[in-house]
């Protein structure tokens, strides 16, 4: 799905023929013929020798050192997810590996290429309980497109040409390679060639006619269409394909979360975010539209709410490129397999072009309703109280003028800044959706500043998401990473505070936080901070923060029981949706 | 609970290392039990075939688990089936004391009503061995440890062909290999 196309490419380094080099140096090697100049790692002792070769290659591969390895794979993701290119983490054995673990499931849920590096203890010593050694492929199996585990250094470039081939190509994923020490050692005659087949493995389906057709037939006779875009669109780099689409059929759409940022926020066709804390509109209409049209995303339950009452009236077409995803949670009238880019302008050409005036109004409609009843308290408070979540979100959003890449922890602040971040440039929006883990911001961000060295990254964190990596504050240090921090401080874990707050009767047992001065610990770490807990001062150190050169913390304390509206709760129906205050739509 | 129908799940593989523990985890997170396992190498060098039964309750479980199972990368080609669709057979091994058989008289029917192989013979003991299905191979062990008493018992894992003419893998395999784009030469390992 990625740009991996099919032709052969020359990647090998400099038209060599074999030399004799160390596993360690034909990892490296095999790593720049597959374009790799950034990685994102941490030492140990059972990838010491290929740390050892990396020293020979600094001008070719950037080693960002992080401070912990779940750090690299956060970063590693981050990356990836805005720069079209694999991201590659590089840990030692045993307890490197095992905290790699929940970046790669994160990697996993929401298709992330990434390709795992981790040393292993010398072959002999395998399944011997040896010093630093875990059973690394048994662990990630479950949770990688492919896992392989490396002990003769002649497997070595095949290996790594493998893991990013499965990476990239269909629906992306990460790939773990566990390489033993002996085989980082020993010498072998080094050769490169990419991989661009594997019999067993299709990862683009070829578009299947009549389904193409089926698919165009419905959508012309459909008088409400809507569509959902995920990030299968952003993954096929299928934007411009997408909007063709969109704007000939004149359907309006929802997106997912990760399909965020694949149309601008401003299209008018563009309903807003499906889901639990998404917009009125999409999700009010999924109930009313005649043809949902799913694109490249997999009916997550956060999206669908109860199966048993969602889009029941409607026709559902899906495209997707995993097989997998087909009928998995809902039924669907006509399935299109394979690549967005490739399938989209194929049913484009087949439908009629149309104007669906009154059902967009309705659209229109409940994106007023919305403004009323949440978005205008949340954005635009009246003078006095406390900061709002969404207004800080907001008026950063403004100031970038709706162009920096937006990347968010996991939480309250997760759904302020996913909801009212706007975008104009595609992967503007870099977020933990499937796994929804807490500690992903921070270092995500840095991985996307290296990802998108020209863009302006901002980063929101929760008072409690923040201190699950920072320690990557060191990071920020060592190589002075330009990312802006906004800390939307409530001293609670918001979220699960506001379902005891709804559902358990406000006991709220262990979600309130005694925290420490962050603009202190920032400063520690040579990034400038402040702290605005008056609205009037907002405005100015939003300015601040972005005319600054290097990193910086802006703590906003934000109302301490701030509430995220709208909300459709867990298992409820897409429709039966809570807007404060004890009312529903 | 709903009751619940035997399917008999086939899967072709590389012969690489962990395939068997890629695809048993998808059948843990599903809640699926293996009831019956059987591996080996196939008609075509270097693929192995799995044959695996497991009791589930609808089509649509079967369907969501062998996409998944497909979806591996080591894997070529799973499917499933039900019994009607199948030629499938068990084997078992039964182990008896020879002097409880000599006791018993003659067993002559016995090796006429279930098609029995004696396969050993010795003062000690007698093995036979019995081809079958399920009902068949449970049937005789039932029989045997009524009169006589069986002293060790063993049953493989079934093993199945479709009795439809279904695609076969060598037909995919060539498809696919024509399909292949252009390569570089191959380093060989």
């Amino acid at each position: 799905m990625n740009t991996s196309n099919h032709s052969p490419s020359t990647c090998s380094p400099a038209g060599e023929t074999k030399v004799n080099i160390s596993g360690s140096e034909a990892l490296i090697r095999s790593l720049i013929a597959e374009g790799v100049d950034t990685m994102f790692g941490y030492p140990g002792g059972a990838i010491m020798p290929v740390f050892d070769a990396l020293y020979d290659h600094k001008n070719d591969i950037k080693h960002i050192l992080v401070r912990h390895e779940q750090g690299a794979l956060h970063a590693a993701q981050g990356y990836a997810r805005v720069s079209r290119k694999a991201g590659v983490a590089l840990v030692t054995s045993g307890p490197g590996a095992t905290n790699a673990i929940t970046g790669i499931t994160d990697a996993m849920m929401d298709s992330t290429p990434l390709v795992v590096i981790s040393g292993q203890v010398v072959s002999g010593l395998l399944g011997s309980d040896a010093f630093q050694e875990a059973d690394v492929i048994g662990i990630t199996q479950p949770i990688t497109k492919w896992a392989y585990q490396v002990r003769r250094a002649e497997e070595i470039p095949w290996a790594v040409s493998r893991a990013f081939y499965i990476a990239n190509s269909g629906r992306p994923g990460p790939v773990v390679l566990d390489i033993t020490k002996d085989a980082q050692i020993n010498k072998i005659d080094y050769e490169y060639s990419k991989t661009s087949f594997l019999r067993s493995y299709i990862p683009f389906p070829e578009p299947e006619v009549e389904n193409i057709k089926a698919a165009a037939e419905l959508i012309n006779r459909a008088k409400k269409p809507m569509a959902l875009v995920g990030q299968g669109v952003i993954l096929g780099n299928a934007e411009k394909e997408l909007l063709a689409f969109l704007e000939k059929g004149d359907i309006p759409f929802g997106s997912t979360i990760l399909g965020l940022s694949a149309i601008p926020s401003d299209h008018p066709l563009n309903g807003g975010m499906l889901g639990m804390h998404g917009n009125i509109a999409p999700n009010m209409n999924t109930n009313e539209c005649d043809v949902l049209i799913a694109i490249g995303m997999r009916f997550d339950d956060r999206v669908t709410g109860n199966l048993n009452t969602y889009a029941k009236q409607a026709k559902i077409i899906h495209f997707d490129i995993d097989l997998a995803e087909m009928d998995k949670n809902v039924k669907t009238t006509v399935k299109v397999l394979g690549n967005a880019k490739e399938t989209l302008p194929l049913v484009t050409g087949l439908i009629e072009e149309r104007k669906h005036t009154e059902w967009i109004e309705k659209f229109r409609q409940y994106k007023e309703t919305e403004f009323d009843c949440v978005i205008k308290a949340e954005l635009f408070p009246e003078n006095g109280g406390e900061l709002k979540m969404g207004e800080v979100v907001n008026k950063v959003s403004e100031a970038t003028g709706h162009k920096a890449v937006c990347v968010t922890d996991v939480g309250q602040h997760q759904m302020m800044a996913t909801r009212y971040f706007k975008s104009t440039l595609p992967r503007s929006m870099v977020t933990s959706g499937g796994l929804g883990t807490m500690g992903f911001g921070l270092p995500a961000g840095i991985g996307a500043k290296y990802g998108a060295p020209h863009r302006t990254v901002c980063i929101f964190v929760g008072d409690g998401g923040l201190q699950m990596s920072i320690q990557e504050f060191g990071t920020i240090l060592e190589y002075n990473v330009d990312v802006k921090i906004i800390l939307l401080n409530n001293n609670y874990l918001g979220m699960v505070r506001q379902w005891q707050e709804l559902f358990f009767d406000e006991r709220y047992s262990e979600t309130h936080l005694k925290n420490p001065d962050f603009v202190k610990i920032a400063d520690a770490y040579g990034i400038k901070g402040r702290k605005v807990t008056e609205r009037k001062e907002l405005d100015g150190a939003i300015e601040e923060m972005l005319s600054h050169k290097g990193a910086y913390l802006l703590e906003a304390v934000v109302e301490t029981k701030g509430m995220v509206y709208p909300m459709v709760p867990a298992g409820g129906s897409v429709t039966d949706i809570l807007i404060g205050n004890g009312r529903k739509l | 609970m709903e009751e619940k129908t035997l399917y008999t799940v086939t899967i072709f593989s590389e012969n690489t290392v962990g395939v068997l523990n890629q695809i048993t985890t998808i059948f843990t997170r599903r809640q699926l039990n293996i009831e019956t396992l059987s591996v080996s190498p196939s008609a075509l060098a270097g693929i192995h075939k799995f044959t695996i039964t497991v009791f589930a309750e609808s089509d649509e479980v079967m369907k969501k688990l062998v996409r998944q199972i497909d979806k591996r990368i080591d894997v070529l080609k799973a499917y499933f089936n039900v019994d009607d669709e199948l030629i499938h057979q068990e084997l078992a091994l039964y182990k008896l004391a020879t002097d409880k058989i000599m006791e018993h008289g003659s067993i002559e029917y016995l090796i006429r009503k279930y098609n029995i192989r004696v396969l050993e013979v010795s003062s000690d003991c007698v093995v036979f061995l019995k081809a079958g299905h399920y009902a068949e191979t449970q049937g005789l062990f039932n029989e045997l440890a009524e009169k006589i008493g069986v002293l060790q018992f063993i049953r493989s894992g079934r093993i199945a062909i479709t009795k439809s003419k279904v695609e076969r893998l060598s037909d995919m395999l060539s498809k696919r290999e024509e399909n292949k784009p252009e390569q570089l030469s191959h380093i060989s390992i």
